[in-house]
């Protein structure tokens, strides 16, 4: 979906959210309260830049707003690529931002994510996978890689992999194998404002995915081993 | 005599670098606690997944410690193995011990169980957050030959000290994924002194990236591992804001390009073209100079 779309459906025509090439921000009011969005789009490498600019937004509503809810709007094609980016702490501006969306929670601003269109690997690790609980679309795409892909990597038959995830939801993509192993709280089907408000008002603020991932059966060992580390 | 970090394996690191004979692995490899996910795929699994976990003492104190074994699977996370580096840090904000300690080696997610692996790199990080809020410093060594990538590079720089050593790598795509997706120019993975000169321990102690730089040799890691005990980094709105600050005035006052040398001058680093050729302590020297511009 189109994010202009997805904005007019959660907070109508006059929604505050504009565009800075890829970067998106812009304070709305939801039914009566006001958010803070904080998003991406076209499908935007997360560089060093994009991570700061997310980053500046958290600190800013952190330092003004204490107590306000913070969106984030995630369509990304993963880290950026480059060189430059590497030499000047990629992972560092990452885990910043991570920290910051962290500390948000902490300080009790409620976070969520909601993956509109695309999410790859880092570029949702700081985004959406350290928000209180992440939402999807669904036809949103979720993934490390495809299978093609996955099957160059590990060697093993595009066709092996297609047939295994068929039950197992850890070898292909998509917001329902998500939703199994728990790194997706749901998936907002029809109305829009709906999920956001049951988000807002249901998110958990501790992290209880592998215990989802368990009882969805997508998952089965995450919560079971770390539960076995402290009984040992 | 000293005993290179980046050719033992991962026990052999959690047994030199603690007091002697003082660690005890919780999911041992006897416990055969191993990936579910491989097995399906035939391919060979560990009976530790890649991970050592346990508790021990350094210098008597109580410390948890993971070390991650590059030589399985280049150290990527899987299920099994996020979950019991979630489980020792949960164990940590529970039994207070003085410190963990994260013997990095890892190419990040692991793509064979690639899913399970990013959701379990995130819980990795919120948990270790919570570790650190707790005010349980958290401790990163970074000295094995696959270096630290990917999401455990963003983990990495979760915690409160990095230590690496020169022959170490810290960095989020490895130069293979770089020149494989944006060409040989941008990023000549062959080149081992350019990698180096962009990831490598020397590069990231000069930018402040690392917190210290040790030699490759075990005994000094747990030296650099007993200073940072009791010394935890509150993250606060003040700290991520000084943060903040150094980041962007590195990001928008950088020299154009990519090359490490030039920023290295930019720093103060008077004759930057021999860090390369220089030992770690002759870069430890370089760094006090440098004190102003890595100031947050």
């Amino acid at each position: 979906m189109q994010w202009t779309l997805l904005a007019e459906k959660l907070f109508g025509l006059d929604h505050g959210i504009s565009a800075q090439d890829d970067f998106l921000s812009g304070t709305v009011q939801f039914e009566g309260a006001a958010l803070t969005v904080i998003g991406t789009t076209n499908h935007a490498p997360i560089g060093v830049e994009m991570a700061l600019k997310q980053a500046r937004r958290v600190l800013d509503t952190l330092a003004q707003h204490p107590g306000r809810a913070i969106l984030l709007l995630i369509d990304t094609q993963g880290q950026l690529l480059r060189r430059r980016d590497e030499l000047l702490g990629i992972n560092r501006a990452m885990a910043h931002l991570g920290c910051c969306i962290d500390l948000a929670r902490r300080r009790g601003h409620r976070v969520i994510g909601l993956v509109y269109d695309q999410a790859l690997s880092g570029g949702f690790i700081t985004s959406g996978l350290i928000a209180d609980a992440c939402y999807a679309l669904p036809e949103a795409e979720i993934r490390v890689m495809r299978i093609p892909a996955m099957a160059r990597v590990t060697k093993i038959a595009e066709e092996r992999l297609a047939e295994l995830s068929q039950t197992n939801p850890v070898f292909a993509p998509g917001v329902q194998n998500y939703v199994a192993m728990g790194g997706v709280q749901a998936v907002w089907k029809h109305d829009l404002q709906a999920g956001l408000r049951s988000a807002l008002r249901d998110a958990p603020t501790t992290d209880r995915r592998s215990r989802d991932g368990q009882s969805r059966g997508g998952r089965a060992l995450a919560y079971a081993v770390a539960q076995q580390v402290l009984a040992a | 005599m000293s005993t290179s970090f980046a050719e033992c394996s991962a026990r052999q690191r959690v047994g030199l670098m603690l007091d002697a004979g003082s660690f005890q692995e919780w999911l041992p490899p006897s416990a055969r606690v191993m990936s579910p996910h491989l097995a399906q795929l035939g391919v060979p699994s560990a009976f530790d997944d890649g991970v050592v976990i346990g508790q021990g003492l350094l210098q008597g104190q109580r410390v948890f410690m993971a070390a991650q074994e590059g030589e399985f699977m280049g150290g990527g996370v899987g299920e099994v193995h996020g979950a019991k580096l979630v489980g020792l840090l949960q164990r940590a904000l529970r039994d207070q011990p003085a410190a963990v300690l994260l013997l990095a080696e890892s190419g990040g997610v692991r793509l064979h169980e690639a899913n399970a692996g990013l959701i379990a790199v995130s819980e990795v990080m919120r948990a270790l957050l919570d570790v650190r809020h707790a005010g349980i410093p958290v401790i990163v060594l970074i000295g094995g030959a696959n270096g630290c990538f990917g999401g455990m590079g963003i983990v990495a720089r979760c915690a409160d000290h990095i230590v690496m050593s020169d022959a170490a790598r810290l960095a989020m795509s490895g130069p293979e994924v770089i020149e494989a997706s944006s060409g040989v120019e941008e990023f000549d993975a062959r080149d081992r002194a350019l990698v180096w000169r962009t990831t490598g321990g020397k590069h990231r102690y000069l930018t402040g990236d690392c917190d210290v730089l040790v030699d490759d040799d075990v005994q000094a890691f747990r030296a650099a591992a007993i200073d940072a005990l009791a010394q935890s980094r509150a993250i606060t709105l003040d700290s991520l804001e000084r943060e903040h600050r150094l980041l962007a005035r590195r990001f928008h006052e950088a020299p154009e390009g990519a090359d490490a040398a030039a920023l290295w001058s930019q720093l103060g680093v008077v004759d930057a073209l021999q860090v390369p050729d220089l030992d770690a302590p002759a870069i430890r020297g370089l760094r006090g100079a440098l004190a102003a511009s890595l100031a947050n």
